[in-house]
C-alpha cells in the first residue's frame, strides 16, 4: 500500500490513513502519515465524516474480513452506496486472528474454527459482489503472495474517483492454517498462489473451472457521481471564507 | 452595538441555532424523537454556510463520523435521544480517550428501552455518566429553559474544544419542544475560521504538559489517533507508568478548569432552612415554589439549580448543606441524582427525594406539599 502511495504521486500530508481494530488495523500505528486507529467496525464511517468535513484529504481505509463485512458491514454497505471517495482495503485473512481463531463471515463454509469445531454452516460473502450491489464503483482482488499486483491494484484503486475496495486475500497460519491442514505460511501462500487466476482469464473458464479458484485483478471500474463532490456542488462557501 | 431581538423559539432550535453560532459547521445524526428537529434545522441552515449535513446510516456511524470530521478540524455535533445515546457509547468513549472535541445532545424521553418517546424524563442522568466503559470523565450540561438551551451549547462547543474534551448537552423532552422567548444578539455572526495549523513546532498532539489544541490532520503534522493508550504522539503504549499518567491526563484537565464547567444559579433565601436542587425542566416547577414562598412570601426557601451535572457540583450542595435543614431533590426519575447530592452533604441536611416518574411533570403543587412542614 505505501509503494502504491508513492506510485500515485500523493503529498504525504494530505493522505490519511484510517483503521479498524484488528490483526490488519494495527498497521495505521506503523505508519507515517496523519494515522486513525478507530473502533472495531467502524473505521469508514469515520473515515466519512473526515473525508466531508476535508474532501481535499486522500483516505486509505485498512480493514479486516470480520471488521468490515461483520459489525462493520453497514457502514461498509453505506459507503458503497453514497460512492464517497474513499479508498478501502480489506484484508481478508478468513479468520478473526487477534481473538484466537473465530469465523468471520468471509470464512469458507465448511472451515474450522475455535467457534466452529465441526466447520462452520455460514455462507461466506463475496465481498466484491456485496461492494458492487451496494453501489460501489470499483472493485479489485488480490493476493499477499502477488504484492506487485497487489501495489498496482491500490493505485488504481486510489487514482479512482468514488468508493473503491480493493480484498487482498492473506493468511493467517496460526489461528487458521493450522486447524484446516493447509500447512505453514509458505504452503498457504503456495496454495493461494494455484488457485488464482485473473478475471480475464476466468472469462473462458466454466462454473466448474472456477470452483475453488481466486479471481484477482479489477473486477469492475465504474464513472459515476462521487459523494463529497455533488455535495460541495450544493454548497454556499460562507461569506468570511 | 448590535440589537438584541427577543425571537419565539423551541428547544431544539435554540439548540442548533446556538451550535451555528459557536461555529459548528458538520452535523451527522438519525432520525429519532424527541431530537428530530435539531438535525431538520441543521439540515435546512448549514448548507447554506459551507457547512456539512450528513444523515448517516445508524446512530453510531453519526458519532464516528462527528469525531471524524473534528479531527479534520471542522466543530461538529450530533443529536439523538435515550435509545440512540445508549448506541453512541463506544464512540463516545473513543473522543474521550483520544481528546477529540465533540458534542452530543441527548434529548431525553422516557425509557428504559423504547419506553414513551414523546414522554419527558430525566432517567438518562447516571448514563450520561457512566455509559461509555472504563474510568472516563465526562462534561454533561443541563438546560432549565430554552435561553439556556442556546447559551450553554455555545459553553458545549468552546469548552469541547478548549479542553478537547466531549460535552453531553442533556436536554429533556419538555425544554425541547418547549416553546418560549429567547434574546439573541443580534449583528454579524461568527468568523469561523477554516482548518489550520497555528501551534508552535514543537507541538504534540498529547504533550505531558497539559492540553494542546488539535492541529487537524493534513497538515504535516504527523501523528497517531487511537482509542489505545498511548504517549505523546498517540502511539499505543502498555508501559504502566504511561498508562496512569495518560489517565490522570484526562481527568486532571477536567479539575484543572472545574470552575469554568461547573455552573449553577441559586436564587431565594439566604439562609434556607429548606432548599430544592433541582436541574432541566424540573427547575420550572421549583422556581415557580420560590417565586410565591420567597418572593411573596419571604419564607427561608432556596432553589439551586444545576447547569452543570458532571462533573457534580459538590462544592455547592456542601455549602447549601451547610445552611439548609432540609434539601428536596425532584427528579423526573426513581431518584439518580439525589444519591449525589446525599454524598456532598455528608448528613448536614437532611436529603428529601421527589420522583415522578409516569411521564408526567413535578407540579409545583407536589413540592410544595413535600415543603409543607416548612413552609407553615
Amino acid at each position: 500500500m505505501v509503494r502504491a502511495i508513492e506510485r500515485t504521486g500523493f503529498d504525504q500530508k494530505d493522505v490519511v490513513i484510517v483503521s479498524g481494530i484488528g490483526c490488519s488495523s494495527r498497521a495505521s500505528g506503523y505508519l507515517n502519515f496523519n494515522t486513525l486507529h478507530t473502533t472495531h467496525g467502524r473505521a469508514l464511517a469515520f473515515a466519512t465524516g473526515l473525508k466531508m468535513a476535508r474532501p481535499e484529504l486522500k483516505i486509505f481505509v485498512i480493514m479486516g474480513d470480520g471488521d468490515c463485512s461483520a459489525i462493520g458491514g453497514n457502514h461498509f454497505i453505506h459507503a458503497c452506496r453514497r460512492n464517497i471517495d474513499l479508498n478501502a482495503v480489506i484484508i481478508n485473512n478468513q479468520i478473526y486472528g487477534m481473538t484466537g481463531g473465530q469465523y468471520s463471515p468471509l470464512t469458507p463454509q465448511g472451515s474450522k474454527a475455535s467457534t466452529a469445531p465441526r466447520g462452520t454452516l455460514e455462507r461466506p460473502f463475496d465481498i466484491l459482489k456485496l461492494a458492487r450491489g451496494a453501489g460501489a464503483t470499483f472493485g479489485a482482488r488480490g493476493t499477499a503472495v502477488q504484492p506487485r499486483q497487489l501495489e498496482q491494484l491500490i493505485a488504481r484503486a486510489a487514482a479512482h474517483k468514488g468508493f473503491s475496495v480493493v480484498e487482498s486475500l492473506s493468511q493467517c497460519p496460526v489461528a487458521y492454517g493450522r486447524r484446516n491442514n493447509l500447512g505453514g505460511p509458505v504452503e498457504m501462500l503456495k496454495s493461494m498462489k494455484e488457485k488464482s487466476i485473473s478475471v480475464e482469464k476466468a472469462t473462458a473458464m466454466d462454473e466448474n473451472e472456477l470452483e475453488g479458484k481466486i479471481l484477482t485483478g479489477v473486477h469492475f471500474s465504474i464513472e459515476a457521481p462521487e459523494y463529497a463532490e455533488e455535495y460541495y456542488r450544493t454548497v454556499t462557501a460562507e461569506e468570511n471564507h | 452595538m448590535p440589537e438584541t431581538k427577543p425571537i419565539l423559539m423551541q428547544g431544539n432550535e435554540a439548540c442548533a441555532e446556538g451550535a451555528i453560532n459557536a461555529g459548528v459547521r458538520f452535523f451527522a445524526g438519525y432520525p429519532i424523537t424527541p431530537s428530530t428537529e435539531v438535525a431538520e434545522l441543521m439540515a435546512a441552515k448549514l448548507p447554506d454556510i459551507g457547512g456539512v449535513f450528513m444523515q448517516m446510516e445508524d446512530e453510531i456511524a453519526s458519532m464516528a463520523a462527528v469525531i471524524g470530521a473534528s479531527i479534520g478540524g471542522m466543530r461538529a455535533i450530533t443529536a439523538t435521544s435515550g435509545p440512540g445515546f445508549s448506541l453512541k457509547q463506544e464512540n463516545l468513549g473513543f473522543a474521550i480517550m483520544a481528546e477529540i472535541p465533540c458534542v452530543v445532545v441527548n434529548v431525553q424521553r422516557m425509557g428504559p428501552s423504547t419506553g414513551v418517546p414523546t414522554a419527558p424524563s430525566q432517567g438518562d442522568i447516571m448514563q450520561t455518566r457512566w455509559g461509555t466503559h472504563g474510568d472516563h470523565p465526562i462534561i454533561v450540561f443541563s438546560p432549565a429553559s430554552v435561553y439556556e438551551t442556546y447559551y450553554l451549547t455555545i459553553a458545549a462547543v468552546n469548552l469541547s474544544q478548549k479542553l478537547r474534551q466531549p460535552v453531553v448537552l442533556l436536554l429533556d423532552e419538555v425544554i425541547g419542544h418547549m416553546r418560549e422567548k429567547v434574546l439573541i444578539p443580534g449583528g454579524g455572526r461568527l468568523i469561523v475560521e477554516k482548518a489550520s495549523d497555528k501551534a508552535p513546532a514543537d507541538w504534540k498532539p498529547y504533550d505531558d504538559k497539559g492540553v494542546t489544541p488539535l492541529v487537524p490532520f493534513g497538515f504535516g503534522r504527523y501523528y497517531h489517533v487511537t482509542g489505545l493508550y498511548h504517549d505523546q504522539y498517540g502511539f499505543p503504549t502498555s508501559d504502566p507508568r504511561q498508562v496512569e499518567r495518560a489517565l490522570d491526563r484526562l481527568h486532571d484537565k477536567l479539575k484543572k478548569y472545574r470552575d469554568e464547567i461547573v455552573l449553577t444559579n441559586y436564587i431565594g433565601h439566604r439562609e434556607p432552612k429548606v432548599a430544592i436542587v433541582a436541574y432541566g425542566c424540573t427547575v420550572r416547577s421549583a422556581r415557580a415554589v420560590i417565586k410565591k414562598a420567597y418572593w411573596q412570601n419571604r419564607l427561608p426557601v432556596g432553589l439551586l439549580s444545576l447547569q452543570t451535572i458532571w462533573p457534580f457540583p459538590d462544592r455547592e450542595i456542601k455549602e447549601l448543606a451547610e445552611k439548609a435543614d432540609v434539601i428536596i431533590v425532584p427528579e423526573l426519575n426513581m431518584g439518580q441524582l439525589v444519591g449525589e447530592v446525599e454524598r456532598c452533604a455528608c448528613g448536614r441536611a437532611e436529603v428529601i427525594p421527589l420522583n415522578r416518574y409516569d411521564g408526567e411533570m413535578i407540579t409545583p403543587d407536589q413540592l410544595v406539599e413535600k415543603m409543607g412542614r416548612w413552609l407553615s
